[in-house]
């Protein structure tokens, strides 16, 4: 182990891309991001939208937090805690996503298109909104 | 090359001017002050647990009748006893005294260092954790009392007011434990960044003693598993007292997910406490055997194994609770899986005392019961762990009894073991070893007195949770076993106050410590005990691993980790 | 002030204490924002009808509260770049550009919210806006923290002191802007 003290391991000078050609990059990807769910097709709606997100994020990671440069530990660090969520995903939703545990319902999940609400007031609202129609077709889509 | 501290700086504030009792004793930012501060409040926390499971025991054993100083148990007091000692006994205690107690006196002094990386956040971190045991121990004088459903604090109970009656108290619990939470958030980061960094010059990965690697592993256990449920925290207080319905089935949510996030953390949790006991242990028996460790780094390996399974056998909790039953095959497996490397590291402490010249002192007499009850704990484990005989099992005293035979050897032999072989170097003064032996046995028997029965208890069907036995005809029989563990409970309370005895009269009157009473290899006993602000005057460089005992061809059987060859 | 102890300017680890510890605070962070963001996206896959829901939010306003953090991040770096070339004054005047950033962001965020409640859209309407809510204000927790850091660390910038500092708000900036690339379309793109 080194004995270096804090200010000589300051001295390791980060190498600055450029800062400004990225920040362009990320902006061009923002507007991609927001222009592709116009398209109405869901699979490019996911792709931009959480394609890009994983990009930017990346990119942001890498440039601006200097993830790269930095000890490998650090990365393997922010790794091993998103792995753990994963691992948190795949064991609870088996159960969280069912919409029929074994001895107890989740009656309402089941309903589509019903607004859930604390007050009836709200239900009203939700209820005319433009997402009834819409309601019925992306129940289909998740449903297989 | 040995740092020095450089004249210079002023370091110290006493250098200045004498300090005073509040900046000494209150705002301190030392580390060792700020250990203690753990470790009396984990202390005063532990009495107030212990008076609650007196009171439900009595209740239970003498149905009704009126407990010297408690009076009459009333079934939602009882329910706000049984959830109060639960969560005071492994948030309030276990983890302040393990973990932030014993990591913030020993890290430093065992990787030779003058404090922690970051002192003012190590005083904020404490203060925290004082502001939560307040919220915790307020809660139980709000309307309608202190939450009265179960340390897990499982909805709906815990997010309705109509069903917990403690429409108060349940959210101060929910307060209190995020508040506990972002206590040990910080304490585990300056935990991990001060082994990290600040090790002496020359101290290599393996040259660390293992208390320090399992406190490290144990915050960096706490810190990754503890998000899920700090969010579900958020989520569950906003059921509480906003009206979403996160954990309400009825409005499109789910109670299953709820106990996700509560074991994904719990059961980490359980090795974030357990790791730090058992480094203690590996400290004492190498000093008390004079032996090298067996298999340093296989332990090591273990532990890292330990700590990555025990994030993948959470749902064991919810066998019961209507989960798929594929995963509770996957969970099965993981679950009988981590008793594989627990079962090692047993084996390897036992291989480090054969052959060993053992002395049985007090603190090795701890170490030996942490072993020998922490086994039973680990053995009655596997049956809870396959999920069809759980079926059975779940929630009865069964659990409980196993629950308590490892969380008893890890917090209370665990801290017992600890502060009997630390004591010289915190207080510079001797514990009486003939007390010490009296209450070791005054606490050991009793408490297999107390749980073994309630293992049969268990597996005769006796359910957790009920106020009262006598009323149900398959269970009124067993009544004298009940009354037999109180009894035993009693007595081993009963002995503790030989330990407060000798704690304060050995703290105030016993003989002087040397440096080193344990002629012990580790850094911490190379200073004065007790150790200076800045812990040495000369901060120390290290040569050799920490566990060099009896090494042939030397003349004292110890090597001391900063002696050069 | 007393002081660092010496235990602070060691690095045994190779790496500055404070860069250290920032990015175990990201790591426990990560967890926080994953165990709540894991917990959305299962209600989310399960209800469908979610999206009708989700159809209420403003894509413009979270397009633009992108651009912001991404902006304010960018000056973050600048500022980072700035300190490491011992310019203090640059530096803080970068620092406060971020700031300006975060306030935005959560101007913008005030607006936005004060709307949808007007609207009937409040964090008990349906588990959903109730996900939306605790979500983006746990976010916004952390740009209020964050922007209160930096304000205090830019000050001290400014007189050429703790410019390490000045990296480190940058490191906790970026994440909190990362955990933002996520909310976004989790939150308003799909619909």
């Amino acid at each position: 182990m080194s004995d270096a003290t804090a200010e000589s391991v300051a001295e390791e000078h980060v190498h600055h891309p450029n800062y400004t050609r990225i920040y362009v990059i990320l902006l061009v990807l923002l507007v991609i991001s927001v222009l592709g769910p116009m398209l109405e097709i869901r699979i490019i709606t996911l792709l931009t939208a959480f394609g890009i997100a994983v990009v930017k994020a990346y990119l942001v990671v890498k440039n601006f937090m200097h993830i790269d440069i930095a000890k490998r530990y650090i990365a393997y660090l922010g790794a091993t805690s998103l792995v753990f969520m994963l691992l948190f995903f795949a064991g609870a939703a088996p159960d969280v996503m069912k919409p029929d545990g074994s001895n107890w319902e989740k009656p309402l999940w089941q309903q589509t298109g019903v607004d859930i609400t604390a007050n009836p007031e709200h239900a009203a609202h939700g209820e005319d909104g433009h997402g009834d129609e819409h309601g019925e077709d992306h129940a289909e889509d998740g449903s297989h | 090359m040995a740092q020095t501290i450089p004249a210079d700086v002023p370091v110290h504030d006493e250098a200045h001017h004498e300090e005073s009792f509040w900046s000494h004793y209150v705002f301190s930012t030392d580390h060792k002050m700020i250990a203690m501060q753990y470790m009396f409040t984990g202390i005063f926390m532990g009495l107030i647990g212990g008076f609650f499971a007196y009171a439900f025991r009595m209740q239970l054993a003498f149905p009704g009748v009126e407990v010297p100083l408690f009076g009459v148990v009333s079934p939602n007091e009882y329910n706000a006893l049984i959830t109060n000692h639960g969560a005071i006994m492994i948030f309030w205690v276990a983890m302040p005294v393990l973990i932030a107690a014993l990591g913030n006196y020993l890290i430093p002094l065992m990787i030779g260092a003058d404090d922690m990386v970051f002192p003012r956040l190590n005083r904020l971190s404490y203060q925290i954790f004082l502001v939560s045991a307040i919220v915790l121990l307020a809660s139980f004088f709000v309307p309608g009392g202190g939450f009265a459903g179960a340390w897990t604090f499982y909805p709906p109970l815990s997010s309705t007011a109509e069903y917990s009656l403690t429409p108060l108290g349940s959210s101060l619990f929910v307060v209190a434990i995020a508040l506990e939470f972002a206590a040990f958030l910080m304490g585990g980061i300056n935990f991990i960044v001060t082994a990290m960094n600040s090790r002496a010059p020359g101290m290599k990965l393996y040259d660390i003693p293992m208390v320090v690697w399992m406190i490290v592993v144990a915050s960096v256990l706490f810190m990754l598993s503890v998000g899920p449920l700090i969010a579900g925290a958020v989520m569950l207080l906003f059921d509480q007292n906003l009206g979403t319905a996160f954990f309400n089935p009825e409005r499109g949510g789910d109670p299953i997910l709820w106990q996700h996030l509560f074991w994904f953390f719990g059961h980490p949790e359980v090795y974030v406490v357990l790791l730090p006991a058992l480094g203690v242990v590996a400290e004492i028996i190498t000093v008390f055997a004079r032996k090298k460790l067996f298999a340093y780094r296989t332990v090591l390996y273990t532990v890292f194994g330990t700590g990555v399974l025990s994030f993948t056998v959470w749902a064991h909790h919810q066998f019961v609770a209507g989960i798929d039953p594929r995963m509770a095959h996957v969970f099965t497996v993981t679950t009988l899986l981590i008793s594989v490397p627990l079962a090692e590291a047993m084996f390897v402490y036992i291989a480090t005392l054969y052959g060993g010249s053992i002395s049985l002192t007090t603190p090795m007499l701890w170490a030996l019961g942490f072993i020998a009850t922490f086994l039973i704990g680990g053995v009655t484990g596997i049956f809870l762990g396959a999920s069809g005989e759980d079926i059975y099992l779940h929630d009865t005293y069964f659990v409980l009894a196993h629950f308590h035979y490892t969380f008893f050897p890890i917090a209370i032999i665990g801290f017992y073991a600890a502060i009997t072989f630390w004591f010289p170097k915190m207080f510079g003064r001797m514990m009486d070893e003939r007390l010490g032996k009296i209450h070791f046995w005054g606490t050991i028997i009793p408490f297999n007195f107390i749980f073994i029965p309630l293992f049969v208890l268990g597996l005769a069907g006796q359910h957790r949770r009920i106020y009262d036995f006598t009323n149900y005809p398959d269970l009124a029989a067993y009544q004298p076993i009940r009354v037999f563990a109180t009894i035993s409970l009693l007595v081993m309370f009963s002995f503790q106050l030989v330990f407060f005895y000798n704690f304060f009269k050995s703290m105030f009157r016993g003989p002087k410590a040397p440096k080193n009473p344990w002629q012990a290899n580790t850094l911490e006993w190379t200073t004065e005990s007790p150790p200076p602000h800045g812990n040495w005057k000369e901060l120390p460089t290290v040569h050799r691993g920490p566990y060099e005992y009896s090494v042939e061809g030397r003349e004292s059987d110890y090597w001391p980790q900063n002696e050069p060859a | 002030m007393s002081a660092r102890p010496i235990a602070t300017t060691r690095s045994a680890a190779g790496m500055p204490t404070g860069r250290l510890a920032v990015w175990w605070l990201i790591a426990s962070e990560i967890v926080i924002f994953g165990g709540l963001l894991a917990s959305y996206i299962m209600f989310r896959l399960a209800h469908d009808m979610w999206s009708e829901q989700a159809a209420h939010t403003s894509t413009a306003i979270g397009a633009f509260n992108t651009f912001v953090l991404l902006t304010s991040s960018y000056f973050a770096v600048l500022g980072h770049k700035a300190a490491e070339e011992g310019d203090g004054p640059k530096a803080a005047r970068y620092l406060w550009y971020t700031f300006a950033g975060g306030a935005t962001f959560l101007a913008v965020k005030s607006y936005e919210w004060t709307t949808e409640i007007l609207h009937g859209y409040t964090i008990a309407s349906n588990t959903f806006w109730s996900f939306y809510y605790t979500a983006a204000g746990l976010h916004a927790l952390h740009v209020l923290a964050g922007i209160i850091i930096i304000a205090i660390i830019a000050v001290a910038a400014r007189r050429n002191e703790e410019l390490h500092r000045v990296e480190l708000i940058g490191i906790y900036w970026h994440f909190v802007d990362v955990v933002w690339i996520f909310l976004f379309p989790l939150l308003y793109i799909a619909k």
